[in-house]
């Protein structure tokens, strides 16, 4: 069983409907005890940062422990940008601190946010791409960037005008700028790809 | 390259897809869930469905309308009309919708755009403006308020950059003189606001031939071109449309 983190933000229901729509197995909760006890975590996100970290509150350590003992963990967006350490979107937040970076806005001198279906291309032995070509489309809509300083972290890039991380991943932690959820059928491969991950690691 | 986007746009009033002219005249188009499903199919970038009832009865249907829309659509989608609290913008996000759009609401209540957007980051907060040509004064256009019916005395052009200021994250534009007639979008208005803010910008009203959404987007500056009429009643396929725009050197999602 998944469990796609409640924390009372934004569209988190959109991650659900899709992992449903693949036939995964797929629960919304904030119960410790299930995150616990789930095969993987997905910490989704539309919201600031800010507001999210709050809403986290003390679940915030119960991922990061569950995390750092192996357990699969997907963020999305500012879910993503959660696993970095800190961000200044409407003032200076802490994140869960699971990759090193850091959350900045994007460079001025282009639209903002940046809002759209822009291409992603993939390194070689990113998990959550498997399956895909080189490069695919996914849907984008954020002001904020993480910029990882992890050397053991594996990255994606996306082209907008300079080169924004789309993808990160770190061992079992995997993180997307992009809504996987809202990216037609390439998100949904994405997603089917972590589910297979969290089954492949909890048999 | 970001790509630019195609967005068709459901209006909906009592559960069905309507579409008139300039506001007016209204001819159904079909079950809201199925056609968006369906341009979803044809490789639309993003939905945008309009609740142009508005009434409190009509707010249950709409949340309805996102849940089933949500469950079967994987592509982001935008849900207006009659939005006037964070609190019922909480419902929609949560509900399934990636992005909320206030018109009324945020003339009457600037403040709206401030709070949603330090609540749920910026985008998805989209400003619709209906704008119309200014009689008094050429070359501006004045905002229109309450689905089109009341003219306001603010400048389009000035709402769109207070509203980038208060936290609004896009910008979905719509010509009243244009909407619905398939003669071309307003690009003097589109470049004005494209021109004077940095967020996206939506140009809508007035999509009639494949040309028109090439206009819009080099012309006009616009990130993203949105129609009605000419999707819902078969000119065009979207593919078609994405096609055509490859073929000029546009960025496209095909």
């Amino acid at each position: 069983m998944i469990i796609v983190i409640d924390y009372n933000v934004g569209n988190v229901k959109s991650v659900c409907n899709a992992f449903r729509y693949l036939g995964c197995e797929v629960q919304l909760s904030c119960d410790p005890e299930a995150v616990k006890n789930a095969t993987g975590i997905v910490l989704p996100g539309v919201a600031a940062f800010g507001y999210a970290v709050n809403a986290l509150g003390s679940l915030a350590e119960v991922i990061k422990e569950v995390a750092l003992n192996g357990k699969p963990l997907l963020g999305i967006c500012v879910g993503y940008q959660m696993l970095f350490e800190t961000s200044i979107e409407y003032g200076k937040h802490n994140g869960l601190g699971l990759i090193a970076g850091n959350v900045v806005p994007i460079p001025e001198g282009r639209v903002i946010p940046h809002m759209g279906w822009n291409l992603v291309e993939f390194p070689d032995g990113m998990d959550l791409f498997a399956g895909l070509c080189k490069q695919k489309h996914f849907y984008f809509a954020h002001s904020f960037h993480a910029e990882p300083t992890d050397e053991q972290a594996k990255i994606a890039y996306t082209d907008y005008g300079v080169d924004l991380v789309a993808s990160v991943q770190k061992e079992n932690i995997y993180g997307t700028q992009f809504h996987p959820e809202k990216s037609g059928q390439s998100g949904l491969t994405v997603l089917q790809n972590f589910y297979n991950i969290c089954k492949r690691e909890s048999s | 390259m970001l790509t630019r986007r195609i967005i068709p746009c459901l209006d909906v009033k009592d559960n069905r897809v309507v579409k008139g002219v300039n506001f007016l005249n209204l001819r159904d188009a079909g079950d809201p869930v199925e056609l968006g499903a369906r341009y979803s199919d044809e490789g639309a970038d993003e939905l945008v469905f309009l609740d142009i009832t508005a009434t409190i009865r009509s707010r249950k249907t709409i949340v309805d309308l996102v849940e089933k829309v949500a469950e079967n659509v994987f592509i982001p989608f935008t849900v207006g009309g009659g939005i006037q609290t964070v609190e019922q913008i909480d419902e929609l996000l949560r509900s399934g919708a990636e992005k909320v759009s206030v018109n009324t609401a945020a003339v009457s209540n600037p403040d709206l755009l401030a709070e949603a957007a330090q609540r749920f980051g910026n985008q998805c907060v989209v400003l619709a403006i209906d704008a119309r040509c200014s009689k008094d004064r050429p070359g501006h256009w004045q905002v229109c308020v309450k689905a089109g019916s009341e003219p306001t005395d603010i400048d389009v052009v000035q709402w769109a950059v207070k509203a980038e200021e208060l936290g609004a994250g896009e910008i979905l534009l719509t010509s009243m003189d244009a909407d619905g007639t398939k003669a071309g979008y307003d690009n003097e208005l589109n470049k004005a606001v494209t021109d004077a803010v940095n967020i996206p910008v939506i140009a809508s009203g007035g999509a009639g031939t494949l040309d028109h959404l090439y206009d819009a987007i080099v012309d006009g500056g616009a990130d993203a071109v949105l129609m009605a009429s000419i999707t819902h009643f078969g000119n065009y396929g979207i593919k078609q449309m994405k096609e055509y725009l490859r073929e000029k050197g546009i960025p496209v999602n095909l």
